[in-house]
């Protein structure tokens, strides 16, 4: 039952030809066969799950279901759960549990959402490749000694190896697309402000964005419905009106106008991967989408601009682990500077430690114009180049990642090389806008990603586009032999 | 040579909300320690701010009341330093867009004179926790109820030359902020808390001295005498030759001295930067306007409305405006009756305030009402009561007696103004003092008082005083 989408399972579940308990003792199995192997899930909760989907059952039942009851996912843990640690897979906050759940485990709880436990990640979502968790990398399940990509790594495994139905993520820099396309799933980073914030541990504030990491368009169309809307506890949740993301699914591309930025098809970019998403395009083009060429005059400075805004903020919003009220402690501190110093050292990773450093000099007095101040300043002109873009197209196509998912430790020694990795998904999170990334094809036996990314608040066409690309091909159906 | 002292003042006023600046947990003092502090006051993973938006409203107050520009897009910011009190390792506070924009007052000096006072501009900010050293040995405790109490923090322009006169700005921002209901003004818990930043130069000069910032001045009176101690202490520096170091003081109340905190290079690069978690603020007419309309007559405007429209004394409207509490009892003192004003005055700044005085009550707890008093006043300008009778009556009310004319009826109080009656008493202390008589008539007229004493004491005080002093002037003459 694995092999089926979310969608497909919750008709068998309305229809009572199948229980959410069968399906999480099969995910239970499942995790229990391959995740020694992958590292994917930090923690599973079996009884709990047993309990909810039980629950969930009688709610179907009853007929008092809703699409998504009795569905098994699982929660990033940068999610605070009530039930389970939250630790950002960090040291910091190896066995911390939070006394309150995020308003996206509240909303999908309610919505019958079955948690089986928490997804692995780059410590405090710093990374590309899961490999800077305290505890330990994960495993692309394609081919096992490569990465899944990062920050939700363990999330975008755990759905390409069908070890939960979905999975929650956040994307600050890429964090959402790029492990869906290393893993041959479908994940869509949300309008800035859609999904709220409270209870998602901050990694930098002005671009982090919860999202959904599933097969196709059409389940992530299903959890973003349950995960969107506005949040009184977040100042900066969108106060829109939520429109029915699958409602518009099947709407026709004919007419639709597809921007190809020149600077996404440069130097950096592996043949392999272009030509996938060339192949990608021009299926689209057969189904009705007009492809046009266009620029942004200023990409090649968002990797800089992102560097500086992300550590920044960072920075400050990691200040509140310093051992006094949560989190690591170091023992027997001497004073309060020794309890700072060696709680802080010993809690954090080295990247961590990095973005923390370069974050307080970019805001420190003297270097605040040149560094933090000049990054705002091309963060306006990244989102200007979009304005002007989508006044002319009305989505943006190309590749998620330069690269397919990488050998574990290829990178770890050079930072700069690993933020390239970036390269085109960070303009998403600086500009706010939303961005998806669907399977279009494999490189060597690995997947590789097409990314799209629309106006604000235009989720709606985006996974409009990709559900009718997925009516066309087959590469979102596509599992891991190791796993199938 | 002489100097001059510049001084400007930083005072942190403890908005008075129910709730905390970013979280809906009470501010209410004195709680068990870590009682009123939520997930959000504590800083915890995921939590994030909402702004509290009496808190907006309050400081909207604030500028109507002090002349200054409201910043229609202000910004919160992050200040970030590390400290066991301060959960999140920042604080959140405004830096390059306060909501108040430059201000000015208009101080009344104590020798009369009026005074434009400079408002730099004022902010919004969240406060600390507390620490606690002395409870545990070896440990210092972490209290952070107050963590999160909403505060403006007003910053004068260098405007005060003497302590004095930082003294007369501080009372007077602590009586506005009260009478304009954002602070409790609450100085020994902390409500109303002053920081001093003075310099001296040679008198005649234009630019400023080094300054020093003196902290934790929690009452007026060591506000005067720690800006006292370190105009000497400066001027002690540089007439030694030295030059004075660019630092924070702390005073120390027991000695009576300040003391250096830390100098400008121990100082903290705060790495200030515009709260990613907060939208900026923007405060649109509507929301001014509906402020405004909720406004109080301020003290200024209604001390001038005092002295021109009722007839007071400057001296008295001042005394009067000095709380909005004591101005409102005032007015209601004579609202709905026909005497003048000025009686209300003199009743409420000379028996009442007396009263209260003596026995350490404030105005709320008064137990004489303004109606009360507004009646009591009437019985004596229609002449039922004498001035001296009508104390009486006030002491009788002050016991918590509470009907004027029951109390006068039940004890005879009435004043005798029937001109037969004070006759027939006159009539009968000039039949017992032939001798003062006589002399009276041959010009010693000075007696008069001693046949008034006589006359009030045989009529146990009622004689109405006018028209007894009248009879007894017609009667002596013969």
């Amino acid at each position: 039952m694995h092999d089926m989408t979310m969608a497909q399972q919750a008709a068998l579940l309305a229809s009572g030809e199948l229980t959410s308990a069968d399906l999480v003792e099969h995910y239970l199995a499942r995790i229990e066969q391959h995740d020694a192997r992958l590292n994917a899930y930090l923690a599973v909760d079996a009884e709990g799950a047993r309990l909810a989907a039980a629950e969930a059952d009688k709610r179907l039942q009853r007929g008092e279901a809703g699409p998504l009851t009795g569905i098994p996912i699982a929660h990033k843990d940068i999610f605070c759960t009530t039930d389970m640690a939250t630790t950002c897979g960090s040291r910091m906050l190896e066995n911390y549990v939070s006394p309150y759940a995020a308003t996206v485990v509240d909303k999908l709880q309610a919505a019958g959402m079955v948690t089986l436990g928490k997804a692995n990640m780059d410590e405090f979502a710093m990374g590309s490749s899961n490999e800077n968790s305290y505890f330990g990398a994960v495993a692309n399940p394609w081919q096992e000694n490569r990465v899944p990509g990062g920050s939700s790594g363990g999330s975008a495994a755990i759905v390409a190896a069908r070890l939960a139905s979905a999975a929650t993520g956040t994307d600050t820099g890429g964090s959402i697309r790029q492990p869906a396309a290393f893993c041959g799933i479908t994940g869509i980073k949300p309008t800035y402000g859609r999904v709220s914030r409270y209870g998602m541990v901050a990694f930098a504030s002005s671009l982090d964005q919860g999202g959904p990491l599933a097969q196709t368009a059409e389940d992530c169309a299903l959890m973003l419905q349950a995960m969107a809307g506005h949040d009184v506890r977040d100042s900066t949740s969108s106060v829109l009106k939520v429109p029915d993301f699958s409602e518009s699914l099947n709407e026709n591309l004919a007419g639709l106008r597809i921007g190809i930025p020149d600077e996404y098809f440069a130097q950096g970019l592996d043949s392999d991967v272009g030509d996938c998403v060339n192949e990608a395009l021009s299926v689209l083009e057969s189904a009705g989408a007009i492809l046009k060429r266009i620029s942004l005059p200023n990409q090649n400075l968002c990797i800089p601009a992102y560097y500086i805004i992300a550590p920044a903020e960072a920075s400050s919003n990691l200040s509140r682990f310093d051992g006094v009220r949560f989190g690591h402690r170091c023992e027997n501190p001497q004073d309060i500077d020794d309890l700072y110093t060696r709680s802080r050292g010993e809690g954090f990773g080295p990247e961590v430690k990095r973005r923390i450093l370069i974050g307080a000099y970019a805001l420190s007095a003297g270097y605040y114009d040149a560094y933090y101040k000049k990054a705002q300043q091309v963060r306006q002109l990244v989102s200007d180049d979009f304005t002007s873009a989508f006044a002319e197209v009305d989505v943006i196509a190309g590749p998620t990642t330069p690269t397919t998912a990488f050998e574990r430790g290829a990178k770890s020694d050079d930072p700069v090389a690993m933020y390239l990795n970036d390269l085109f998904t960070v303009s998403a999170n600086l500009s706010g806008l939303p961005a998806i990334s669907a399977p279009c094809g494999f490189a060597d036996g690995l997947p590789v990603g097409l990314q799209l990314s629309a106006s604000v608040n235009q989720e709606a066409r985006l996974l409009n586009v990709v559900h009718r690309y997925q009516g066309l091909t087959d590469w979102h159906r596509r599992m891991p032999d190791a796993v199938a | 040579m002489t100097w001059e002292t510049v001084i400007g003042l930083e005072i942190h006023a403890q908005l008075a909300t129910r709730s905390k600046i970013f979280s809906a947990s009470s501010t209410a003092f004195g709680a068990e320690p870590n009682t009123q502090a939520s997930a959000v006051d504590l800083g915890l993973p995921g939590v994030l701010p909402v702004v509290n938006r009496d808190v907006v409203r309050m400081a909207v107050r604030f500028a109507l009341a002090t002349d200054a520009s409201i910043t229609r897009r202000s910004v919160f910011a992050r200040k970030n330093y590390f400290y066991p009190d301060l959960p999140k390792g920042y604080q959140i506070s405004q830096m390059a867009f306060p909501i108040v924009g430059p201000g000015r007052i208009s101080l009344t000096l104590p020798d009369g004179e009026e005074k434009i006072i400079g408002l730099t501009r004022a902010h919004l900010e969240e406060d600390a926790g507390k620490s606690v050293h002395d409870l545990f040995d070896g440990y210092t405790g972490i209290d952070l109820n107050r963590a999160g109490t909403p505060l403006l923090e007003i910053v004068s322009e260098p405007d005060m030359r003497s302590a004095a006169e930082a003294v007369a700005y501080a009372r007077y921002m602590h009586s506005l902020v009260r009478y304009i209901d954002i602070c409790d003004g609450n100085m020994q818990e902390g409500s109303f808390r002053c920081d001093a930043n003075v310099s001296i130069r040679q008198s005649g000069s234009n630019t400023l001295g080094t300054r020093t910032e003196i902290k934790n001045l929690n009452s007026f009176r060591f506000l005067e005498r720690a800006i006292e101690f370190e105009i000497e202490r400066q001027i002690d520096i540089v007439e030694s030759g030295a030059t004075v170091v660019q630092e924070t003081r702390l005073y120390d109340a027991d000695r009576d001295e300040t003391r250096s905190m830390r100098s400008k290079e121990e100082a903290n690069d705060y790495r200030y930067f515009p709260d990613p978690d907060l939208p900026p603020l923007v405060i649109d007419d509507d929301f001014i306007d509906a402020v405004r309309s909720t406004m109080p007559e301020l003290p200024a405007a209604r001390r001038a409305r005092f002295v021109e429209q009722l007839a007071l004394p400057p001296a008295d409207a001042q005394a009067l405006c000095a709380d909005r509490q004591t101005a409102d009892y005032f007015e209601a003192v004579f609202e709905n009756h026909s005497f003048a004003p000025r009686l209300a005055a003199n009743w409420v700044l000379g028996e009442l305030f007396a009263r209260m005085n003596k026995e350490n009550i404030p105005l709320a707890a008064s137990p004489v009402s303004s109606a009360q008093l507004g009646r009591l006043i009437e019985r004596v300008d229609d002449g039922t009561l004498s001035g001296k009778l009508g104390k009486q009556v006030f002491d009788a009310l002050w016991s918590g007696e509470q009907d004027v004319d029951a109390i006068i009826d039940s004890r005879g109080l009435k004043q005798i103004s029937d001109t037969g009656a004070i006759d027939t008493m006159i009539d009968a202390v000039m039949a017992d003092n032939p001798t003062q008589v006589a002399e009276y008539r041959a010009g010693k007229e000075k007696l008069l008082s001693f046949f008034v004493g006589a006359v009030m004491k045989a009529s146990r005080g009622k004689a109405n005083p006018a028209q007894l002093n009248q009879l007894l002037r017609e009667r002596l003459k013969g």
